[in-house]
């Protein structure tokens, strides 16, 4: 079972219900997995401090240039779409870091001059909290592309586990690779304008990508109507709401889980909802 | 002219209430919302939009059924997996490398523009304002905070200086909207994940050579933490140029859609107009 947690704004919550779910259920005895796809700010790690087992390094393919048998043609340059590659009167440069890795420099160069290379942009990390395997991706800083570590993430995604994504905020191509083939996603808000108009954004996403889903209202307060009459009209479902309160933030100020019982009924209700869900569509299909 | 950008690491911090109160008090400025994925300025600056164009992107490849004899090269060659087992394109997937169109012997592919999005520029008071309304999963977000911030530049009537909305995080979309700029404003907040994205993004920053300056939002909350941000601050020599009291004023100028500054009662527009005397100052020295 793959669930992710996502929301369109940044700084909503999404680390919160993503690691404390996980601890969770794997403290109920589920195997569960939590997987940070991040990479630009990986925070997960701060919350639930696993002991790192194994680190890999994500790597990238780049053209190299073997400049003895170099005609400086130009066709590298001209063929690619990115303009990784130009051709100067000292050789053909590369700009690595707008290279996607397609390989047609090297497909069409008619004297087989480009050979690829790897280059490191980032790497992954897997460890264990506990029974909570516990797994995060990290760009390097300055790379541009976290793409190709979400792909080997998406690798480390197994069906014997309940894999839990914590996704990147936002609404692009990163979101769509944590998020796509889903068996159900936390859209995780905040009772706000900006909290209202970013979760339009994240339905938009979801629907999209034909993934079944319900709302999480964090910092929950008199405001939640604000989120409840859009999920009304949308026909969305408003599966917990986490309230505004003191002892939350001190927690999360200092990087510590939620562990007091009542919490405990908010993430059990989460994961009730769910499979109450995933269990509707299994039934449905049948 | 000059560019100021604002930025944060982690989402949620603050940028856009920061944002919106810089755009209220600074003169002859125009404004870009380059938190193209879930852009927020728009709901609390007053204006009027002129111009909506659509932006290209980059390609994708379209396969032609009639010519397609489904000898399966375009598969064999394509590294992003997008040419689906029916021989038609995976949107999402395909990154518009052309690899296909090139090993194709049936002239069956060709790239077609890919719709990224639309950048529009509205009328606000004393300028302009330029945001962007992204597709859904749209590969190239950083090219379009490129356009955003162009489409500003285009114009005949340059502004003296240009106010950046940036995104979270420290890929694509974050460097394409700190390059070039003269200053960056970084706010944090005083929880363990805020300093974490601190550190990552002031490298990021250092990495482009540019000069940042500091601020810790709603920084009693956690009075150690924000002591924990000044110490790496003072350490790694970027200066802390203000810190903000948590205020409720703040979430109620967002549900009246105003910079929270135009509130004579909030303690933190006061502080917020404090900073901005100095960022206004540093701007000049640059």
């Amino acid at each position: 079972m793959k669930i992710s947690v996502l929301s369109g704004k940044g700084g909503t919550g999404k680390t919160t219900v993503a690691t404390n779910l996980s601890y969770y259920l794997s403290k109920k005895g589920e195997k569960v997995q939590y997987l940070d796809f991040d990479v630009e700010e990986p925070n997960g790690f701060i919350f639930l401090k696993p002991k790192i087992e194994n680190t890999f390094e994500v790597k990238v393919k780049v053209p190299q240039i073997d400049e003895s048998s170099c005609t400086q043609c130009g066709l590298c340059a001209k063929k690619c779409n990115f303009n990784a590659l130009s051709v100067t009167k000292n050789g053909v440069l590369v700009f690595e870091k707008i290279c996607h890795s397609c390989g047609l420099c090297s497909l069409v160069c008619p004297v087989n001059a480009i050979t690829e290379v790897e280059r490191e942009i980032g790497k992954i990390e897997i460890g264990y909290t506990d029974n909570l395997k516990v797994v995060r991706g990290v760009l390097n800083i300055g790379e541009p592309m976290g793409i190709p570590i979400l792909k080997d993430l998406k690798k480390l995604i197994t069906p014997d586990y309940i894999n839990i994504i914590d996704s990147p905020p936002g609404s692009s191509c990163s979101v769509v690779h944590s998020v796509e083939g889903s068996d159900y996603g936390i859209l995780v808000t905040e009772p706000t304008k900006f909290g209202l108009h970013d979760l339009e954004i994240a339905v938009n996403v979801i629907r999209q990508l034909g993934v079944p889903f319900g709302v999480v209202i964090n910092k929950s307060d008199e405001n939640d109507y604000i989120i409840e009459e859009f999920c009304k009209k949308q026909g969305i479902d408003i599966i917990e709401r986490i309230p505004f309160d003191r002892s939350i933030a001190q927690k999360y100020s200092k990087g510590e889980l939620l562990d007091d019982k009542i919490f405990m009924e908010v993430f059990e209700n989460i994961f009730s909802k769910i499979m109450e869900v995933s269990n509707n569509e299994a039934d449905s299909c049948n | 002219m000059k560019q100021i950008v604002v930025i944060s690491g982690k989402g949620g911090t603050g940028k856009t209430t920061l944002t919106s109160s810089f755009a209220y008090l600074a003169k002859n400025r125009d404004i870009a919302d380059c938190d193209v994925e879930a852009p927020n300025l728009n709901l609390i600056l007053d204006n009027t939009p002129m111009k909506r164009e659509l932006y290209i992107g980059g390609k994708i490849a379209y396969i032609d059924k009639e010519k397609c004899i489904e000898c399966g090269k375009c598969k064999s060659v394509c590294r992003f997996d997008a040419v689906k087992d029916n021989f038609q394109i995976n949107d999402i997937k395909c990154e518009g490398c052309g690899a296909c169109v090139e090993v194709c012997p049936n002239e069956a592919i060709k790239l077609i523009d890919d719709e990224t999005g639309d950048v529009i520029i509205s009328s606000i008071e004393g300028g302009k304002f330029s945001y962007a309304q992204l597709r859904i999963g749209a590969d190239g977000a950083g090219k379009v905070v490129t356009k955003v911030r162009q489409s500003l530049m285009e114009d005949e009537n340059k502004p003296e200086l240009i106010i950046i909305d940036g995104s979270p995080g420290i890929g694509c979309v974050v460097i394409s909207s700190l390059t070039g700029c003269n200053m960056a404003v970084v706010v944090t907040e005083p929880t363990q994940s805020g300093l974490e994205d601190l550190m990552r993004v002031l490298n990021l920053v250092d990495y482009f050579r540019m000069k940042a300056y500091v601020v810790v939002n709603k920084f009693d909350i956690n009075l150690e933490k924000t002591k924990e941000i000044e110490d790496f601050c003072s350490k790694n020599n970027f200066e802390v140029v203000g810190k903000i009291p948590f205020d409720p004023y703040v979430n109620k100028a967002i549900k009246e859609s105003k910079p929270v500054v135009q509130f004579d009662e909030s303690i933190a527009g006061r502080e917020i107009k404090r900073i901005w005397n100095i960022i206004n100052e540093k701007i000049k020295e640059v």
